[in-house]
């Protein structure tokens, strides 16, 4: 499966374009990483690729075909600040399974505990909350994940713990990921290959 | 100056070239802090978060505070300016020249001597402008000055000073913050994960005003989870693990393999950066209340005997540093 984005383009109602013309392409079982200057658009870029925003210009497609606005989205995110990503309201198990009820196996390969299901989402730190975060977006429709900033909150030994399982589940699954990271040691790590921002 | 973070080249611990002398600024012994709350109905539950810290801090010196994400990072500067809450108890001494610091005394000194970068740019006053608030920070001296001053070695337009917090990018309020503490002339500046947010080449310029500001005489607590970072300026590191400070090196031992660092937890964190080996360890870090009776990391640890299950680690001093762990040598 391929995921492209051809000349997007993107705006708020000011009018004043975030970025134009970007183009780009994630392959199933490919990691991309993409990096640039904070403020540049990347998350935005990300938002527009995984259904969030709609492009003011160009498209987003899989195998050329447009991507379907009701269902699972087969790409889905993970953002840089999981506590914002999370219904306060909800205690953890609703908001764990409100895609898809995730097995006892990746659980434990991300280091989600069972207890932590019965809190609140206050309770937890931010790297146990992207841990819930990871194990609800890896659903059995999901066919792309974008990874923005995921683990830049974390400390080294957490940071490679996660990543070891999300590429082990993306690869199981031939899923293509896109890793968006200021770190260029983390992408030189990751990826296949590494585009740089071309959106200006 | 175009450098990304790992390029960043800030002057390397010039501290011994000034030859600033080894007063110890401040001395932490045996800090504990533990927090009481309701555990359902009536029943009170005291529950350590950290236990026993050791540390000292010379002038001229910038130790870093490295470690898990919730190992009590934080709380330790909280606790070193006084500004936990109600329900939290401190036991052990913390020393400000020699002196006791009290409840009272310490806050006598704090924002003169003592001045704290806080983790959270929400601590601006979101109804004043950021330049008034800045000033306000400066004594002995003409506020605006210093204030224009610190903006301008931050990098920070000159109209920011009119601007209100929500005005400001994430990385643009790290640098006001920055700008408070340093205008303040205190000796000790305490900083709480100053740079996530930052620009990498604004990043360099902080950096820089911290090993400036060490090498003038005063002394940093640099508490970050950007190791790369924190070795770039830092003299020495002080690992933390589940509340506790598992072991103290000079940065030169985080280097190749971490074959000089002393307890697993410190190599297991150097190993798993994405420029070194990105190797993960199994497990995560006990919580509060959940320790085990004997050495926190035992549970996660490839040299873990039975010995390590039954008693909690001294403090030893080991090849110019400090570890808790009774494998070391």
């Amino acid at each position: 499966m391929l995921l492209e984005g051809r000349e997007l383009g993107f705006y708020y109602d000011r009018g004043i374009w975030i970025f134009r013309g970007v183009n780009l392409a994630v392959h199933s079982g490919e990691i991309v990483g993409l990096t640039g200057p904070s403020g540049c658009g990347k998350t935005t870029l990300a938002r527009v690729l995984a259904g969030y925003d709609r492009p003011v210009e160009g498209n987003v497609t899989i195998d050329g075909r447009a991507i379907p606005e009701s269902g699972h989205h087969p790409v889905q995110m993970l953002f840089q600040h999981p506590e914002r990503a999370v219904n306060p309201r909800w205690r953890l198990r609703r908001t764990l399974t409100e895609g898809w009820k995730p097995d006892g196996e990746l659980l434990e390969s991300l280091g989600v505990r069972k207890k932590w299901l019965d809190r609140w989402p206050n309770e937890l730190s931010a790297g146990e909350l992207q841990r819930i975060c990871i194990a609800r977006a890896l659903g059995p429709e999901t066919r792309f994940l974008i990874a923005d900033e995921m683990t830049a909150m974390l400390d080294a030994v957490a940071q490679a713990q996660i990543w070891h399982a999300v590429l082990d589940a993306a690869w199981k699954r031939k899923l293509g990921l896109l890793v968006i990271s200021h770190d260029r040691h983390l992408l030189r790590r990751l990826c296949d290959r590494v585009q740089p921002w071309d959106g200006f | 100056m175009k450098c990304s973070r790992a390029e960043t080249t800030v002057p390397q611990r010039s501290k011994q070239k000034r030859g600033w002398p080894f007063v110890a600024l401040l001395e932490v012994q045996n800090l504990t802090v533990s927090f009481l709350r309701y555990a359902g109905g009536f029943r009170r539950q005291t529950v350590r978060v950290i236990e026993g810290i050791d540390l000292s801090i010379d002038q001229g010196e910038i130790l870093a505070v490295i470690g898990a994400s919730g190992a009590g990072k934080s709380l330790l500067a909280h606790a070193l300016i006084g500004i936990l809450p109600d329900n939290a108890k401190v036991s052990g001494t913390i020393r400000y020249l020699g002196e006791t610091l009290d409840a009272a005394k310490l806050a006598a000194i704090r924002g003169k001597e003592i001045a704290f970068v806080p983790q959270s740019v929400a601590c601006l006053d979101p109804l004043m402008r950021v330049g008034t608030q800045v000033r306000w920070a400066v004594r002995g001296k003409d506020p605006i000055e210093e204030q224009r001053h610190a903006f301008r070695r931050y990098r920070l337009a000159e109209n920011v000073e009119r601007m209100y917090p929500y005005q400001l990018s994430g990385g643009m309020a790290r640098r006001v913050l920055l700008s408070t503490a340093t205008v303040s002339g205190a000796r000790l500046i305490v900083a709480d994960e100053p740079t996530p947010g930052v620009h990498p080449d604004d990043l360099n310029e902080v950096l820089c005003r911290m090993r400036e500001l060490a090498d003038e005489g005063c002394a940093v607590l640099l508490i970050t989870h950007d190791l790369e970072s924190a070795l770039s300026i830092a003299d020495r590191v002080a690992v933390f693990y589940a509340g506790t400070v598992v072991e103290t090196a000079p940065s030169a031992d985080f280097s190749g393999d971490g074959e000089r660092l002393r307890h697993p937890y410190s190599r297991a964190l150097w190993r798993a950066l994405p420029q070194n080996d990105f190797a993960p360890i199994a497990g995560t870090q006990p919580e509060p209340g959940e320790l085990p009776a004997g050495c926190p990391f035992a549970p996660r640890c490839p040299l873990a005997t039975s010995a390590c299950e039954n008693e909690r680690p001294e403090l030893r001093a080991v090849r110019g540093g400090t570890v808790r762990c009774i494998h070391a040598s």
